[in-house]
């Protein structure tokens, strides 16, 4: 099956699901990325559920966060 | 996701993305502000300004519809992302463990800019990596 990953073209063998696809591209904590599928984000509820078909584009990131509320009191 | 550039030591920014990145941050503060830079061959040639979905002075979080947008931009512009940036109103320039948990996105230099002492003045680099943090120097170039 033919995909679109982050813009490269991608081909996977059988059928996937967004979870198996994250697995497959070495993502070690899918529970930190987002996932958007043919241009909508999905919820991590559904990355399990959702089965990816020939030609879809999925793209993932990771969060981008951080902060530092608990270490102010020793700065 | 994980770009075939292999990160170096090396980040050049030119003195107007600098100066953008600092502004950034003192308009924002208190609250944190975050961005982006790309470009290519470890210098920057853009700058996004990213929305804090936390609107907090002790923690940022990028909005997921944003990073997507802009991900596809430097895509399409032949660029590569490189920093991601935030600021500390009023802590130094240096990861905090929160930050250092969030370092999540591979192959970039994660910036710091700390209003603390010399307000936008204070600027760093930190590769991250598993918990490994290695500073990077920030070299500003005259434009």
């Amino acid at each position: 099956m033919n995909l679109i990953v982050n813009g490269n073209e991608t081909n996977v063998d059988g059928e996937l699901t967004v979870n198996e696809l994250l697995t497959e591209q070495n993502v070690k904590m899918p529970e930190m990325v987002s996932v958007e599928l043919n241009g909508q984000i999905l919820r991590r509820s559904e990355f399990e559920s959702t089965k990816l078909n020939e030609g879809d584009a999925v793209e993932f990131l990771y969060f981008m966060g951080g902060g530092h509320a608990s270490e102010r009191a020793t700065d | 996701m994980r770009p075939e550039r292999q990160q170096t030591l090396n980040l050049e920014i030119p003195k107007g993305i600098f100066e953008q990145m600092l502004e950034h941050a003192k308009t924002e503060a208190p609250i944190e502000a975050c961005g982006i830079l790309a470009g290519r061959d470890g210098r920057a040639e853009k700058l996004y300004k990213m929305t804090n979905r936390d609107n907090k002075g002790d923690h940022f979080m990028m909005v997921p519809q944003e990073q997507f947008r802009v991900a596809k931009d430097i895509r399409s512009s032949g660029l590569e992302m490189l920093v991601i940036y935030h600021s500390h109103p009023d802590t130094p320039a240096r990861p905090s463990a929160e930050d250092i948990r969030l370092a999540l996105t591979p192959d970039v230099t994660y910036v710091i800019v700390s209003l603390r002492d010399d307000p936008g003045r204070v600027v760093k680099g930190f590769l991250i990596e598993e918990g490994d943090i290695t500073e990077v120097p920030v070299k500003i170039l005259e434009q």
